[in-house]
């Protein structure tokens, strides 16, 4: 039985008297590609929210590699090897791409308090870097600011900064969000790519990439889990298709 | 400490408060609606007081100096709007300093070659020039009654401006939200003279009122300026009743400072900063940082 | 911080030759106005690592360049101590101390809280000097001797001489350049760079920012105890004038002149507004107000900003040592926007 990575126990979060999330119990195994989709307003960002600890939770618990982590700040979870990707692609602009990537692989060292030698020695953190462009087929572009780049590519580019530290987990809120088509079948490869290695938790609306990603999927309706299971039993499953169809039509 | 004297440092504190209250909600008025950090705010002040000691000398009545110098202090308010601050809106809170310090240059070398290095005083206006006994021995200066009961009246109006007039409610929608206040057709350049007019003429009020009980000296803006710095940075940036509350605790701070520990007089101010935002550092009204 | 191309190199180090030749054919009056404008020069490029790199603008520098000519003059007066080797780490010492201390309490703030806090804490330093008689109180106190070099009875040079002080401060001026560039480029300058451009983001990777803020804040603060340091020994008296928010505000008006983010433009900035402040003095002795026009001249003028224009600006945009194409658009310098 492949163990949990992440796992989620009774997690809530209350605004007020909204229940954004409500009592989700979910487990990631590692090494799985693992979506949770569902109608706007599902609390969807909330829930990735309070596993990167952008959020503390309400109620319950989130426990990653065995231990507990609910409540605790977004850089000691970014610490701990979970990369987190925003929904607003957030980037360095003036810096460029593999200055991006550098200073994302440079988090994971200890300590960045050191002031005497010059960081272009680290050679080690350069091939980081560029590993990570590589793999997001950024290399090209390695010394253009961001500020340059096209909306598609700052999205690699968010992506290649998160691999860039080597996480254990990914968490991706709505990776596809505002992009073409072309761009978006870019994004997907690249996905597939990155999943051979890690463990992803996606948000997702592109009911394709979706499809073509995953191993799991979960289905969240107004903060409650609806159903969780592989590919085949949600395409098939007449609950899901009520919740989207009875729903708002999402965009 | 006696009653009497104890009664006595209260009331001052509580008119000095009064006092910081009208210039801090000037300078929170102006940030939280218009966005911009006015170093050159304690400079009205200043302007006031020197308006109150030159029409008083000219008229020989303080109130005809303040009914004067009023209207005087809002244009000037309005003109160093459209011709300096009007252009800071957007910009970098960092070129706002830099422009409201070169303006506090041009100030007080302007007030030095107008009215020269020295200090001066002005008379207390004769109907309140007479001191009200509190206990057998203690009594106390009835225009010093007079300047919190002016402050008390201007707050009031301000509050009554800002919630029960159109310009109010321009005001609060402006604060909120710029762009659906210009998309609905109100001048929004307009608005903001305006506001930025009133705060420097709430500031220049204040030094009006305070100019017989303090002197008028070259370089006064400064230390009124910093002290409601303080005023604001512990009240929370953008709050009214923050600058109340916090005018209100610096008021006895300062003045209670002064008294048990006369040779730290000036530093319990920067003291008692301190102590709040080691606690809150967003002040006690302010938002929450991000 | 980036690497320098190779014609501003040239550039600064034609400057320094123009330094260094200087005082061999200039008068006594202009020797000492270049030991005071390198004193100044020093301390904005201290205010320029807050302001330019780590977007901190603190108005209440001029804090540790006054503790610094204070603590010389306390040194001197209550303990002795007259040697060079002695004053100069245990007052760099204090004010890095102080710096820390200062921006614990400041840092907690950001925006323009940090702002006016800075000149609040700032003010705190002036009026106690000003108030404490025990440090002269309003009319400061005397630094009777300059600093002496000697070691075990033999002295490499004698800074009584306005020459040899001269000489002293333009070595602290490059060494202070080539220690602040030191750190712009280790890996802590790296990380400061990253908060500068979106300190969020880099919360998000881990960072904890306040840390590297704090670092760079009593790094910024010895550099500035360095020049005020200088200037006391130079003056022979400190008083609350050193500690005063105009001291800031000059320093932040060089730092903004001269173009902030880039090291040797505060440099340059010192030169021209303390030529200008000369000039204008000269004129009128309402020269303050000249200045104050021009700096609101400045700010309404170049609606970019001054880093375009600045002398820093116009040397040159950054070109890669590696020879790879620079990037399509401009890479974009701190400052900008």
């Amino acid at each position: 039985m492949t163990e949990a990575l992440l796992e989620t126990r009774g997690l809530s979060k209350q605004f007020g008297g909204l229940a954004a999330v409500n009592g989700v119990s979910l487990a990631f195994e590692a090494g799985r590609v693992h979506a949770v989709i569902g109608p706007n307003g599902a609390g969807k960002t909330t829930f990735l929210n309070l596993l990167s600890g952008e959020m503390r939770p309400s109620a319950g618990s989130v426990w990653f590699k065995g231990r507990s982590i609910t409540g605790l700040t977004p850089d000691r979870v970014a610490r701990l090897g979970i990369g987190r990707s925003f929904q607003r692609t957030n980037v360095f602009t003036e810096l460029t791409c593999f200055e991006n990537c550098w200073i994302a692989a440079q988090s994971r060292l200890p300590s960045s308090l050191r002031f005497l030698r010059p960081a272009g020695r680290r050679t080690d953190l350069a091939a980081a870097a560029e590993r990570s462009l590589d793999m997001c087929g950024l290399l090209p572009r390695r010394d253009y600011a961001a500020s340059a780049l096209s909306h598609g590519e700052r999205r690699q580019l968010e992506i290649s900064m998160i691999l860039a530290t080597e996480p254990d987990l990914l968490l991706f809120d709505e990776p596809l969000a505002g992009m073409g088509y072309r761009e978006s079948r870019d994004v997907i490869a690249l996905l597939r790519r990155i999943a051979l290695g890690h463990t992803i938790v996606l948000i997702e609306h592109d009911m394709d990439a979706v499809f073509s990603i995953a191993d799991r999927i979960t289905v969240l309706v107004n903060g409650s889990v609806l159903e969780t299971g592989s590919v085949s039993e949600i395409q098939r499953s007449s609950a899901v298709q009520g919740a989207y169809l009875g729903a708002e039509e999402g965009a | 400490m006696d009653v009497s004297t104890f009664l006595v440092q209260s009331l001052n504190s509580v008119q000095y408060g009064f006092l910081l209250f009208l210039v801090a909600s000037g300078l929170t008025l102006i940030f939280g609606i218009l966005g911009v950090i006015n170093l050159a705010h304690g400079s009205f002040f200043m302007i006031g007081a020197y308006l109150a000691h030159w029409l008083t000398v000219k008229t020989g009545n303080l109130f005809i100096a303040i009914a004067l110098g009023l209207p005087l202090s809002f244009l000037l308010g309005l003109v160093v709007e459209r011709l300096a601050i009007g252009f800071l809106y957007a910009r970098d809170h960092l070129y706002q300093v830099l422009l409201t310090y070169g303006l506090i240059l041009v100030f007080n070398e302007l007030q030095r070659i107008l009215w020269g290095n020295d200090v001066h005083g002005v008379a207390t206006p004769a109907g309140l020039s007479a001191s009200i006994p509190l206990t057998e021995v203690q009594s106390y200066p009835v225009y010093r009654f007079f300047i919190s009961v002016a402050c008390i009246g201007v707050a009031g109006a301000m509050y009554l401006v800002i919630h029960g007039t159109k310009l109010g409610m321009l005001i609060r929608a402006g604060a909120s939200n710029r762009e659906m206040v210009e998309l609905l057709g109100f001048g929004v350049k307009r608005l903001y003279a305006v506001v930025f007019a009133l705060g420097a003429a709430l500031t220049a009020f204040a030094g009006m009122l305070s100019a017989p009980v303090n002197s008028v000296y070259p370089g006064m803006g400064e230390h009124i300026l910093i002290i409601s710095f303080v005023v604001v940075v512990i009240g929370g940036l953008g709050s009214i009743q923050g600058a109340f509350i916090g005018a209100m605790l610096i008021g006895f701070v300062d003045t209670f400072g002064k008294v048990f520990v006369p040779e730290a007089a000036s530093l319990s101010v920067y003291a008692f900063m301190a102590a709040v935002l080691l606690w809150r550092p967003q002040g006690l009204f302010g938002a929450r940082p991000a | 911080m980036r690497p320098l191309s190779r014609p501003l190199i040239g550039l600064l180090l034609a400057a320094l030759a123009l330094l260094v030749v200087f005082p061999q054919f200039a008068e006594r009056y202009y020797v000492q106005l270049g030991t005071k404008v390198m004193v100044m020069a020093i301390f904005a490029m201290s205010l320029d690592l807050l302001v330019g790199y780590t977007r901190l603008v603190s108005l209440g520098h001029a804090a540790f360049f006054g503790l610094a000519g204070y603590a010389l003059a306390v040194l001197q007066r209550d303990f002795g101590l007259v040697s060079l080797w002695t004053t100069l780490p245990l007052t760099v010492g204090l004010c890095a101390i102080a710096a820390l201390l200062v921006g614990a309490l400041a840092i907690r703030t950001s925006g323009i809280y940090f702002i006016m806090v800075t000149l609040a804490i700032a003010q705190m330093f002036y009026y106690f000097a000003n108030d404490t008689r025990a440090l002269g109180g309003s009319d400061g106190m005397f630094i009777g001797v300059k600093p002496s070099a000697e070691v075990f009875g033999w002295a490499p040079f004698d800074l009584k001489n306005r020459v040899t002080f001269y000489y002293f401060s333009l070595a602290a001026l490059v060494a202070s350049f080539l220690l602040a560039r030191m750190v712009l480029v280790s890996l802590f300058g790296r990380v400061i760079d990253a908060i500068r451009c979106n300190e969020p983001r880099a919360r998000a990777l881990g960072y904890s920012t306040w840390r590297y803020k704090l670092s760079m804040f009593a790094i910024a603060g010895a550099f500035a105890g360095l020049a005020g340091y200088i200037g006391a020994a130079q003056d022979g008296i400190v008083n609350p004038a050193f500690l005063s928010w105009h001291q800031s505000g000059q320093a932040l008006v060089i730092v903004i002149l001269g173009g902030m983010g880039t090291l040797y433009g505060p440099v340059a900035g010192a030169f021209a507004l303390i030529a200008l402040e000369d000039v204008a003095a000269s004129m009128t002795e309402h020269w303050l107000l000249l200045i104050g026009l021009f700096v609101v001249a400045i700010v309404l003028l170049l609606p970019r900003g001054l880093v375009s224009l600045s002398l820093g600006g116009m040397v040159g945009r950054v070109r890669r040592r590696d020879g790879r194409a620079p990037p399509p658009r401009p890479v974009r310098e701190a400052g900008d926007d």
